[in-house]
């Protein structure tokens, strides 16, 4: 029940079943018609191969997103004074939204996305 | 039933972190040119709500400034005294109550090319409640700084305690720990000359006693069943969160702004919330002042282990009685005035505004009696709904 033991829970994967298995696969592996234990690869090398297209995919995602480093803004530093009036900004008033945001998180289940935090509720 | 959607949870969660791990690899190489620090101001406000029985007021300070253009350090006080005869305090029998809140937090920002690396410290004190929570920011502006990447993780730690309400004093064999986790992704992005929107995505999980120690649920007296009975609460020890906002803002030709947003919330605990908000922010041509307006709509759906009267005291494992966890709406209009003075700098003053707003909420309850008139039968008390007035004047300088 506690938030540790459901985190070491929920993240184990079909990979700690791969491990174990041996070059005959398990019926229990079986589902959605997967024919790929016809593969001539061992169960555990076919998971270690699938591990490491997956850090592959990791990288290439890396790469792509490092080289959007150089897209070309599409709005110029000099066309951004409509941005840059104080009336655009997203939280003008962190002192006010704090509040706000305290009170309504005292009276509603609902909780963050918000932008601030605060303890006790002064609530009953 | 519990077990499964903590676990949902559980896979969110980690979802989270295997993102903010992609994102902090991706980001840092990328760090080049200089970034912005949030700007040198202090502001007073003073707050004061009024509704449901409850008046709540004080004051709140916070002062940020920058040092050797790439430091800047933020101090906030924040104190609330809550005066209370709330519709829960009335149906416990307990008499009106008064108690202080006192906040103080510490924040501070190192800015790294365009990088921003943020630590902070908040410290909660009531009698009856300490909460201390420490979180850690890091910010990252990309693409020609059209967008900005933030990502955050809180930790929270904080000590239940519970009030004699016949003596008034504190219990001392009553002290329960709550422990908090708190994970953050946001982006904000510029879309157009004049358009800017921004996603918010936090999972939050709490563990410990999750109560609150003053509250009952209640059941049908066995001995009668148009009477009920009280007895204490008995919530989950474990509880997460998660939510999704998106928010935009778009600038009109004649100098005025209109802004929007929703929010998506769940919870293992069965609750489900949207929020929506649309607002304007209006200018007046050739004066200091400026007026907004906001309306915001939110509902949410009861808690699995929620209801207003248990058929027995041993119905289930967990009963809970809290309105916060019933089904209910929530509107709010939003006022405001500003006006600015110091237009052009006074001294070491680069500008300032005196700000007046006013808030009208109304709480409309699908699943919560007001149970106060025993005279009733027990189930069959009109649903509960209540007002509330919101004031904050709050005085901004930037320096």
């Amino acid at each position: 029940m506690d938030a540790t033991g459901t985190s070491q829970r929920s993240v184990g994967t079909s990979l700690d079943v791969w491990k174990g298995a041996t070059s005959r696969p398990s019926l229990l592996l079986l589902r959605n018609g997967d024919t790929s234990f016809l593969s001539p690869l061992p169960l555990w090398e076919r998971a270690r191969v699938r591990g490491v297209s997956r850090c592959a995919a990791a990288a290439l995602a890396l790469l792509a997103l490092s080289a959007c480093g150089n897209i070309e803004p599409w709005v110029k530093p000099y066309e951004r004074q409509a941005l840059a009036d104080p009336i655009m900004s997203l939280d003008p008033n962190p002192v006010s939204s704090a509040y706000i945001d305290h009170v309504y998180e005292a009276r509603e289940g609902a909780r963050g996305a918000l932008g601030s935090s605060g303890g006790g509720c002064g609530c009953n | 039933m519990h077990d499964a959607s903590v676990s949902d949870g559980g896979h969110f969660r980690a979802a989270i972190l295997a993102l903010l791990s992609l994102l902090a690899m991706t980001l840092l190489p990328l760090a080049s040119d200089a970034g912005v620090l949030p700007e040198d101001r202090a502001d007073l406000l003073y707050h004061r709500y009024d509704g449901g029985g409850v008046t709540i007021h004080g004051p709140s300070l916070l002062v940020r400034k920058t040092m050797a253009e790439k430091y800047s350090v933020s101090a906030n006080y924040y104190m609330d005294m809550v005066t209370s005869a709330s519709i829960d305090v009335q149906v416990s029998g307990a008499s009106e109550y008064k108690e202080e809140r006192n906040q103080y937090s510490l924040g501070f920002d190192y800015l790294r090319g365009k990088t921003t690396y943020s630590v902070g410290f908040t410290n909660s004190d009531e009698d009856d409640y300490k909460a201390k929570t420490a979180s850690f920011n890091i910010s990252q502006d990309l693409f020609g700084d059209l967008t900005t990447v933030t990502m955050g993780f809180s930790r929270g730690s904080d000590t239940v305690r519970r009030r004699d309400t016949i003596t008034d004093r504190i219990d001392n064999n009553f002290s329960e720990p709550v422990e908090r986790w708190s994970y953050r992704v946001g982006v904000s992005q510029i879309l157009t000359r004049t358009t800017i929107m921004s996603l918010g995505l936090e999972v939050i999980t709490d563990q410990g006693y999750l109560n609150n120690p003053y509250r009952s649920f209640r059941y049908v007296d066995p001995e009668n069943d148009t009477q009920y009975k009280l007895a204490t609460e008995i919530y989950p020890h474990t509880r997460t969160s998660n939510a999704v906002s998106l928010n935009a803002r778009y600038f009109l030709p004649y100098r005025a702004a209109i802004h929007g947003g929703y929010r998506f919330f769940t919870d293992t605990w069965g609750i489900g919330a949207n929020t929506f908000e649309v607002g304007y922010v209006h200018p007046l041509k050739a004066t200091p002042w400026t007026f907004e307006a906001s309306f915001r709509y939110y509902d949410q759906s009861r808690a699995d282990f929620y209801s207003d009267l248990f058929p027995s005291i041993d119905f289930q494992n967990f009963m809970g009685r809290d309105k916060e966890l019933s089904t209910f709406t929530s509107k709010s209009l939003h006022l405001g005035a500003s006006y600015e003075f110091a237009k052009t700098g006074w001294r070491f003053v680069k500008r300032g505004t005196v700000n007046l707003y006013y808030d009208r909420m109304q709480f409309d309850y699908d699943d919560f009696r007001d149970a106060r008139n025993r005279s009733l039968a027990a189930g069959t008390e009109p649903l509960y709904s209540f007002g509330a007035n919101v004031f904050q004047c709050f005085v901004s300088v930037w320096f």
